[in-house]
């Protein structure tokens, strides 16, 4: 017997009293979506900006590797997609949209339709992500009633920029993928 | 093994000991605060108990339909009974790709199985890259926390660690200094890992999908850099539904650190092209315990280590002090499932104040069940209870530490729990319950009664 079945046979063979799935009912947050978010984003560590902010940062800074996934910021791109993700290592700065944005915790939802390399918001120093006012949702209910059945091979929230404390609990930003991570709400 | 010795030593470094402590009730804090801020959290943790049983209870087949979910959509899937055949596995993979360097992230599955021992005996470098996984790894620890792996550590010990290993100023302590250097020494194995190992926190039985949620993007970071994806997945990680993660996503992270969400929350369902992902199913002990009536709810564990946080014995005595992979509260009624006689003094290393089972978001009745394997262990004394009896004979219990640990020690941290916490009306584990009588009697006059019995 392979041990597919045979795990399979054992569970089988255990009395259980059949208990029943529960619905889930629409939980509703209190307040204002943009606020709630704003401060969410904020409390992960992460920044919301408005363009000219943008405008601002990225003047100020002299970065020599951006990558654009996003068609109205295509004018900061300094380079194409490479065909290998290895080769993002060098990676200043990716902009990329996301699909919707989350109030209670500042998630935000992307999938293989936005990432050209799985591996683009992660290796990159500094993130910036586009998210539209009109695409937020109140909490992860109707998070994922928007995400419905949709089928993509891989998707993900982004809440934050890389953190860790596992050095004596001290925060620190910038583990092993972004340093930054700033949102321009549009 | 045995706790009360083992808490002893920990509690030698008193400062540390002390710093502990107090870090995670900070952190059991943190948990309450945020759950504070969520009204319909004790719906959710109700929502996510009753969801979990009714997974236990048609765990067969939510297996098979996530099985052929996840064939669909391109994964390769393995079973693996036992912890030796998920290493074989896990090996004959690495074998077929010619892979000789591995990077792995957070999986308490792959230590329950000691992977890393096994693949490096076979000429595999395995490297950890959650920094407190990786800390403990420099060190041939394994975690004493399943969500923070290097609490138990202090960040002289780790500047000191880093100079050796990472080549880091001799007496720098900087916490960011020393993460950079972790940062690009790590950012090189990424780079070179053909083969990428993970743990699991949900699979959905829906969709064939799985999740894998961490703060510090290490998972990914590797995964996506590497041809292979190994995930390494017990099989009382499904969950009917994908709208199901709606509630986990909610309570993990918040029962965990307090925070909303874990700053990344990847659901994985196909590889990307040219890649491969492949999923082991492991039991592992699982099915016995889910067999076990008493016991079966332990299985609808998320692993957010909240018991731990706010358990008193945990915080004073470490992880270590448990000696298994999973430590604390759960780890108390996991660890006798797999072997009693081993872990026989885990189950009364509690106060049963119940205050684990308060934070628990999937409300298992973790003290019920620690007062459950106590009645188990004394009644098969016989066979295994001799070994406590041996150890309260050769006097372990008599050394004023761990005697003090093991009886007054614990009816004291009861006492001392403040209680504008316990009584705080908007204290949801407060209000619930009342502060459980103290233990009047002593575990020696406990176990003594008992063993006549
Ligand atoms: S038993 Fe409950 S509180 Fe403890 S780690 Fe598991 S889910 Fe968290």
């Amino acid at each position: 017997m392979s041990s597919r079945e045979e795990i399979l046979n054992s569970i089988r063979g255990i009395q259980k009293e059949n208990k029943a799935l529960p619905d889930i009912p629409n939980f509703q947050l209190e307040g204002d979506l943009v606020e709630l978010f704003k401060n969410a984003i904020e409390a992960n560590k992460g920044e919301i900006l408005s363009k000219k902010e943008f405008e601002n940062w990225i003047s100020s800074n002299n970065f020599q590797h951006i990558i654009s996934c996003s068609e109205p910021f295509h004018t900061y791109a300094t380079q194409e997609l490479p065909d290998d993700a290895h080769q993002l290592d060098h990676l200043e700065l990716a902009i990329l949209e996301v699909q919707f944005g989350v109030a209670e915790n500042g998630a935000m939802w992307l999938d293989d339709s936005q990432l050209p390399h799985r591996a683009l918001p992660f290796i990159t120093e500094h993130l910036v992500l586009i998210l539209s006012k009109e695409n937020l949702v109140s909490n992860m209910h109707q998070a994922y009633d928007r995400i419905g059945a949709d089928h993509s091979g891989f998707g993900l929230f982004i809440a934050g920029p890389s953190k860790t404390a596992d050095i004596e609990q001290s925060l620190v930003i910038g583990a092993h993928g972004p340093k930054s991570l700033r949102v321009i709400l549009v | 093994m045995s706790h009360p010795k083992a808490a002893a030593e920990f509690l030698k470094d008193q400062a540390n000991s002390q710093w502990h402590d107090e870090t995670l009730w900070m952190i059991r804090d943190k948990r309450d605060t945020s759950s504070k801020s969520i009204p319909e959290w004790e719906k959710l943790r109700n929502l996510a108990s009753d969801i979990k049983d009714n997974v236990l209870s048609n765990l067969d087949q939510y297996l098979e339909q996530f099985e052929s979910q996840a064939l669909k959509n391109g994964i390769k899937v393995h079973w693996a009974k036992d912890a030796k055949e998920h290493n074989e596995i896990v090996l004959r993979i690495l074998q077929e790709k010619n892979c000789e360097a591995i990077v792995k992230s957070k999986s308490i599955l792959t230590e329950e199985c000691h992977l890393n021992p096994y693949l490096e005996k076979h000429g595999i470098e395995v490297v950890d890259t959650d920094l407190g996984e990786r800390i403990v790894q420099f060190l041939h620890q394994p975690p004493s926390h399943i969500v923070m792996p290097a609490i138990h550590l202090k960040k002289r010990d780790i500047s000191a660690l880093f100079h050796e290993k990472l080549q880091t100023e001799k007496g720098n302590e900087d916490p960011t200094y020393l993460t950079n250097a972790a940062r690009l020494h790590l950012r090189e194995k990424f780079l070179g890992a053909k083969v990428a190992i993970t743990g699991v926190n949900f699979g959905i039985a829906e969709t064939g999908e799985f999740l894998v949620c961490t703060n510090e993007g290490n998972a990914d970071m590797g995964v996506h850099l590497a041809d292979t994806h190994i995930a390494c997945m017990g099989i009382e990680k499904i969950i009917p539904r994908r709208k199901d993660l709606g509630v986990f996503l909610r309570l993990l992270a918040r029962s965990a650190t307090g925070q909303p969400i874990t700053n990344y929350s990847s659901h994985f369902r196909s590889p990307a092209e040219g890649k491969e992902i492949h999923l082991v199913l492991v039991d592992n002990g699982r099915t016995r315990q889910l067999a076990r009536e008493k016991f079966k709810n332990s299985l609808k564990c998320i692993r957010c280590g909240a018991c731990m946080n706010t358990c008193p014995i945990y915080r004073r005595s470490g992880g270590f002090s448990y000696g298994s992979t999973v430590p604390g509260p759960i780890g108390s009624i996991l660890s006798p499932g797999l072997d009693m006689k081993k872990y026989s003094t885990l189950p009364f290393a509690s106060t049963l104040c119940g205050s684990c089972s308060d934070v628990c978001p999937v409300k298992i009745n973790i003290h019920e069940q620690l007062y459950e394997w106590r009645q188990e262990i004394t009644k098969h004394h016989g066979a295994v209870g001799k070994g406590l009896s041996m150890k309260l004979a050769s006097g372990i219990f008599k050394s004023p530490l761990a005697y003090q640990f093991s009886g007054s020690l614990m009816r004291k941290v009861i006492k001392s729990l403040p209680k504008i916490v316990i009584y705080n009306p908007l204290n949801s584990w407060g209000k619930s319950r009342n502060l459980p009588e103290v233990p009047k009697e002593s575990f020696q006059e406990w176990y003594k009664r008992n063993r006549h019995e």
